[in-house]
């Protein structure tokens, strides 16, 4: 066993509880890659679970995700009459914030039509929507259960959960939701009567609640979606958006700033522990003085010095990033987002750790290869 | 003196006009001055002075911590030091060929006993088996085995400067150097200290060289140095028959 390591057996609770500060730090700093990873998760989990080659969306936008965008209901007619098109569903996305049994809920809702592509992708409870108004389909992580109501809408008209999915969430991290396309259009664009009544009196057409924010469009085996992307854009009201694009366009503007947030803050994590570390590595050093100029005294070479610092820097920081790694294992299922732990960004922290606690050690080894031997001969 | 010690007529040490000084100009101290010494192995000899006499300076220069200004040093045969200022490795010479042993025993505290011994074999290049094996031996020659498992903040100032002292056996050193090693001990267990080493002169034919102000073991000594302002200014031939005779005496501690 090396010298580095017979001080830590030594000084037990002093290196653990040191270790455990390290790890909190670095704990966090792993957690938020996994943050990052899950909403990438998230974001793409939705148009993934759509299937769909092209979506349909109003030209000049990143809709629907990263942008509004409103098109007329008869698109899907439209574009389901094309060469190529096997399948076509209307679709509407939006946010919706109620209250079931009091507590808050917040779900990002999809209208959709059954038989047509979108909805919800395998259930793990319940059933799909079976009746044309009035049924919702919810992620579980929104905390609702089947036969719950959940009032929607200006009026609060209840919807019957009828069905569960697992891990749906949006790109926000809220948990996801489906209606019948018809109940999320009302949702979506109906006005209040009055408003009906103002814009009828003063001989104007009230807004219409027939518009969609996308067609989603499966195509028949060997079509090209190029040629239908293509035969689509002749509509300039119009733009076909491949998935693949889709999914960029989410990654670039919707995670994008999300991932310079948390770069930032594990940057200043990071730089914290590397500071932390050093500062402890330090005064572990200045606490050792006499036994290093002792050392020196009896022949120890510069090399075994600074390896002892070194060594007890680099078994600081591995510890406390096994137990940064061990705490966030134990909260991630609790934590309110997924956190999505991937091999390759926890060897990336890894080989960060080692390296600030390489740079961590350089004062403490500064100060002990400073010491002279002599004065190991001082009394006291 | 029929038990006067055998010594070896070899010297292990020998200084030649070796001098010592710190700053220049009108800041220069001479801490030595032309020191003279030769030190045979089997040889106990006692180093005293008043503060500031140069005596630290000279067991430094001795232990090859620090360089003289001037002057040449042979150490068990091998020039360390001469008038042109070639030297050894220091850091090995002290590790292969001298042992310290300290006012405080200085061991370190996140080693028990067996580990601090066994460490300075290790740095000389011994396997951790072979060091820890022989460290146990020298803890038991020095009657201190039963503390091999203790830690340095768990023994009596006694047991620990044993362990020091068998620090400073573990490569078979031929010089043992000793910084007032029973300043911190009462009478009893410093002459106790005092006979180890004696025995250690005798059974490792290693000269020892002893820094100390303490009057009641200046008997002890086969020779009593004193220096002042850096210099020899008194060599007294002793002889250690008495305090042998008395070793065999004395308590197991």
């Amino acid at each position: 066993m090396n010298l580095a390591l017979r001080d830590v057996r030594r000084n037990k609770l002093r290196f653990v509880l040191t270790a455990l500060g390290v790890g909190m730090l670095l704990g966090t700093v792993i957690a938020m890659t996994g943050i990052y990873e899950g909403a990438l998760t998230d974001a793409l989990a939705l148009p993934r679970a759509e299937g769909a080659a092209l979506w349909v969306v109003q030209p000049r936008t990143f809709g629907p995700f990263a942008e509004p965008s409103r098109i007329p209901r008869d698109t899907r007619d439209l574009v389901r009459r094309m060469p190529g098109v096997a399948a076509a569903g209307a679709v509407t996305f939006q946010t919706v914030q109620t209250a079931v049994g009091g507590k808050p809920v917040r779900m990002f809702l999809e209208g959709y039509e059954p038989s047509r592509p979108g909805g919800p992708p395998d259930l793990a409870a319940g059933h799909g929507l079976t009746e044309s108004h009035y049924q919702i389909v919810v992620d579980a992580s929104s905390g609702l259960g089947l036969g719950e109501r959940v009032p929607l809408g200006p009026y609060r008209d209840p919807y019957t959960v009828v069905g569960l999915t697992h891990g749906m969430v949006s790109s926000s991290g809220d948990p996801m939701a489906w209606v019948n396309l018809l109940d999320a259009q009302a949702l979506q664009f109906a006005v209040p009567p009055p408003l009906q009544r103002r814009e009828l009196a003063a001989k104007r057409n009230p807004p219409t609640t027939a518009d969609i924010n996308a067609v989603l469009v499966r195509l028949e085996p060997g079509a090209s979606a190029g040629a239908v992307e293509q035969d689509i854009a002749r509509w300039k009201h119009l733009a076909a958006v491949p998935e693949a694009q889709e999914e960029g366009y989410l990654t670039l503007f919707v995670i994008q700033k999300m991932q310079q947030q948390l770069g930032m803050f594990m940057g200043i994590l990071i730089t914290v522990s590397a500071v932390i570390i050093a500062l402890i590595i330090y005064t572990l050093t200045m606490d050792k003085l006499r036994s290093i100029a002792t050392l020196k005294f009896i022949g120890a070479p510069d090399r075994t010095i600074v390896g002892l610092i070194v060594q007890q820097a680099l078994t600081l920081g591995v510890a406390g990033y096994a137990i940064g790694l061990a705490l966030v294992m134990l909260v991630k299922d609790r934590f309110p987002r997924r956190v999505q732990l991937e091999p390759r960004d926890l060897i990336v922290v890894f080989a960060i750790v080692i390296v600030v606690c390489l740079a961590g050690s350089v004062l403490g080894v500064r100060a002990a290869v400073k010491v002279d031997p002599a004065e190991a001969l001082a009394s006291g | 003196m029929a038990d006067a010690p055998q010594t070896d007529p070899r010297p292990r040490v020998e200084l030649r006009g070796i001098s010592k000084h710190f700053g220049e100009g009108e800041r220069r101290v001479d801490a030595l001055a032309g020191i003279d010494l030769t030190v045979r192995a089997g040889e106990m000899i006692g180093l005293r002075g008043p503060s500031g006499s140069g005596k630290s300076t000279l067991l430094n220069v001795v232990g090859c911590v620090s360089e003289p200004s001037a002057g040449w040093m042979r150490l068990d045969g091998d020039v360390v030091y001469d008038a042109r200022w070639l030297r050894h490795d220091l850091r090995r010479l002290r590790l292969m060929k001298i042992g310290f042993i300290f006012q405080t025993h200085n061991l370190l505290p996140f080693l028990n006993a067996t580990e601090n011994v066994a460490e300075a074999m290790e740095l000389a290049g011994m396997s951790s088996r072979q060091a820890r094996t022989r460290a146990d031996g020298l803890l038991d020659y020095l009657e201190v085995g039963h503390r091999r498992h203790a830690y340095p903040g768990e023994m009596s100032g006694g047991e620990a400067q044993r362990v020091a002292i068998a620090r400073a056996l573990a490569n078979g050193p031929r010089i043992i150097l000793a910084d007032e090693p029973t300043a911190p001990l009462d009478s009893a267990r410093a002459h106790v200290v005092l006979d180890l080493l004696g025995r250690i002169a005798r059974d490792h034919e290693a000269a020892v060289l002893v820094v100390t102000h303490d009057e009641s073991i200046f008997q002890r000594f086969d020779r009593l140095i004193s220096l002042r302002d850096g210099r020899l200014v008194a060599t007294e031939e002793i002889g250690r028959a008495a305090g042998l005779a008395a070793e065999a005496s004395l308590p197991t501690p």
